[in-house]
């Protein structure tokens, strides 16, 4: 008898983070969003880590000294080393923005949920509100809340708060559009034929075909929380303490900073808020490549 | 267009401004905060007041403004004096009314406004367009792609950059106010005119710049969907030209859309023009809120946003009431 002499066929089994980088080489706008983010919080980190942070608060260092070896970015005119301001005013604004983005995808999540899954008077209530609420511009009732809390007691969480309360409309709108249509494929009848709960429903058959809508919505809210507290600092609204990025462009503006020659002083937030802002919205593309495979491109 | 739609989009007005201003009235009650008492602090702090009359003043204010009644009253007051447009009294500036103050810097601000929305819906929507359009040499789409890089960079640090480039180390324009100190305010003179306009082009760059990129992002997508269509295919093979083609059949289609998506950039618009004037000194209503918020006069923030938002809302709702004018083929019912 003789064996039949087949090679076993050359299979190439590529590894994930091959795969992963082979994605990433294709989705460009999702890698160097990732990037950005990676580096800013390195900087963040490590100067978290070995930087005095006590610096970041007035009269702690020389006032008004352009950057030199000492102080590499600068210092402005309360005393504050500005690159302790910066890595500070980075921490909080991602704090900021993933706590409030946190809440805000989350509370949206629910009600989306909550609205399109069980119907009647809920949705239409929830729907109502919404679409009452979407044509005051949020910014506007921030503007009104912050004005009536006393100052003093503003902090980084009292702002991320006050994002929260008006960020939840649009993820409600979305995920509710979503579960509506989902609502009425085949598998979920099937699954309630089969006798599975509501909770089962929506946790097990329904959640994980939402997961990428849902991403990309929490780096939407992140985006509009980063976005929000920062106009509200602009407007002198946030912690004055703090060196939030947008406070230190409000007061390096209140001071009249450009007028006095200290030009490094609002210009060092302004580029930080450009880096995160375009970061955070290249990966807001890159998600919704993932999550809507149409249009994604071929190598 | 139908009557009851009108009246239907007209009710859904009423109702978005009361819910406006019931969140600018329960929202202050919620704080401890006294918008009178605090004034009457903040002045007490400076000027030496004795605490007792300083009580009687405050009784006497809170008596006035009707801060006494009980909720509902106030409510009800509060509801019915925003009907009749009365926003309140200054507290910094007494007595000139919340009402006054808006409209001597509203004039600013929808001149900027104007100017700059309507720039940046045109700029964006030719290039979004010429972008889309297969005829168009390479350099003409080339211009497109800046400004959608521009998207991420929101119009305050845009002020900031371009105050930083183009007024600090070029020198070519000022560094913010409305016109040169020592120039007297006279309407009838070029070259106070003249002044502003120098004075009016950094704060309009800054809010330009931005959101042209939205525009031409969305122009293009609409431009590629028509030009797939049988009547532009029609009219090549009918041999029209091909600027004929560009302006009647192309670009008026593709436009319409783009309509409602300028009440939509509205209230962004907005935002960030309001911002942009406190940032550069302009006396619109951005500086009114922002010198509010920074002297706790809060009748006047109140009042500001509440102004804001009704027109906001008001001119969203009139967009759509008037689109069906621009647009034959659609029609509401």
């Amino acid at each position: 008898m003789t064996t039949l002499a087949i090679s076993k066929p050359n299979v190439i089994q590529l590894g994930r983070l091959t795969l992963l980088f082979r994605y990433m080489r294709r989705n460009k706008s999702l890698a160097i969003g990732l990037t950005l983010v990676l580096l800013l919080t390195a900087f963040t980190v490590i100067g978290l880590l070995t930087l005095d942070t006590s610096r970041a608060y007035p009269l702690s260092v020389k006032p008004k000294q352009p950057p030199s070896a000492q102080f590499p970015f600068g210092t402005d005119f309360f005393g504050r080393d500005l690159l302790a301001a910066m890595v500070v005013g980075l921490w909080q604004t991602a704090l900021i923005g993933v706590l409030a983005g946190g809440i805000g995808t989350l509370i949206g999540v629910v009600l989306g949920f909550t609205s399109a899954y069980f119907g009647g008077i809920v949705d239409s209530a929830i729907k109502g509100i919404c679409q009452i609420l979407t044509p005051i511009p949020p910014f506007l009732i921030q503007v009104i809340i912050a004005g009536s809390l006393d100052k003093r007691n503003v902090t980084i969480y009292t702002m991320a708060f006050m994002v929260v309360l008006l960020s939840w409309m649009g993820v409600t709108l979305v995920i509710r559009s979503q579960v509506l249509s989902m609502k009425e494929r085949q598998f979920v009848s099937v699954a309630k034929l089969s006798g599975m709960g509501d909770i089962g429903i929506i946790f097990v058959e329904i959640m994980p075909n939402l997961l990428p809508f849902i991403a990309a919505s929490f780096v939407g809210q992140v985006f509009s929380a980063v976005f929000a507290s920062f106009y509200l600092a602009v407007l002198g609204l946030g912690p004055l303490r703090e060196p939030l990025l947008g406070n230190t462009i409000w007061s390096a503006q209140s001071q009249g900073a450009f007028f006095n020659n200290w030009w490094w002083w609002p210009i060092e937030p302004a580029v930080a808020m450009v880096l995160i802002l375009s970061s955070l919205a290249l990966i807001n593309m890159g998600l919704d490549e993932l999550a809507n495979p149409r249009i994604r491109r071929t190598e | 267009m139908s009557i009851k739609r009108v009246i239907q989009r007209l009710l859904f007005l009423v109702l978005v401004i009361w819910a406006a201003s019931t969140i600018t009235f329960f929202i202050p009650r919620l704080s401890p905060k006294n918008p009178v008492r605090e004034r009457f602090n903040q002045l007490a702090m400076s000027g030496g007041f004795n605490p007792v009359d300083l009580e009687v003043i405050i009784a006497s204010y809170n008596t006035k403004f009707g801060w006494d009644k009980p909720l509902l009253q106030q409510y009800w007051d509060y509801v019915s004096s925003v009907a009749r447009l009365d926003l309140g009294v200054s507290a910094n500036k007494y007595p000139r009314t919340v009402m006054q103050l808006i409209m001597d810097s509203l004039p600013w601000s929808i001149g900027l406004l104007l100017v700059c929305t309507i720039l940046s819906f045109i700029i964006g929507n030719l290039l979004g367009a010429v972008a889309a359009w297969p005829r168009s040499p390479n350099w003409l789409r080339m211009i497109a792609t800046p400004f959608v890089l521009l998207m991420g960079v929101p119009p305050v640090i845009m002020g900031v950059l371009l105050l930083f480039f183009v007024a600090f180390r070029l020198k070519f324009l000022p560094l913010g106010n409305a016109y040169s100190t020592g120039m007297i305010p006279d309407w009838s003179s070029p070259a106070f005119v003249l002044d502003v306009l120098k004075h009016q082009i950094l704060p309009g760059l800054a809010l330009i710049l931005g959101t042209v990129g939205g525009w031409v992002l969305s122009m293009r997508g609409m431009g590629i969907t028509i030009q797939g269509e049988d009547y532009v295919l029609f009219a090549e093979h009918k041999g029209l030209g091909g600027y004929a083609i560009f302006k009647d059949y192309y670009l008026r289609n593709a436009l319409l859309p783009q309509v409602t998506g300028l009440a939509l950039a509205l209230s962004t618009m907005v935002i960030s023009a309001i911002i942009v004037e406190s940032q550069f000194g302009l006396p619109g209503l951005g500086r009114v809120l922002s010198q509010a918020i920074q002297s706790n006069d809060f009748l006047v923030i109140y009042g500001v946003v509440l102004f804001i938002t009704i027109a906001v809302a008001t001119l969203m709702v009139m967009v759509e009431l008037f689109y069906p004018l621009l647009d034959p083929r659609i029609q509401h019912d």
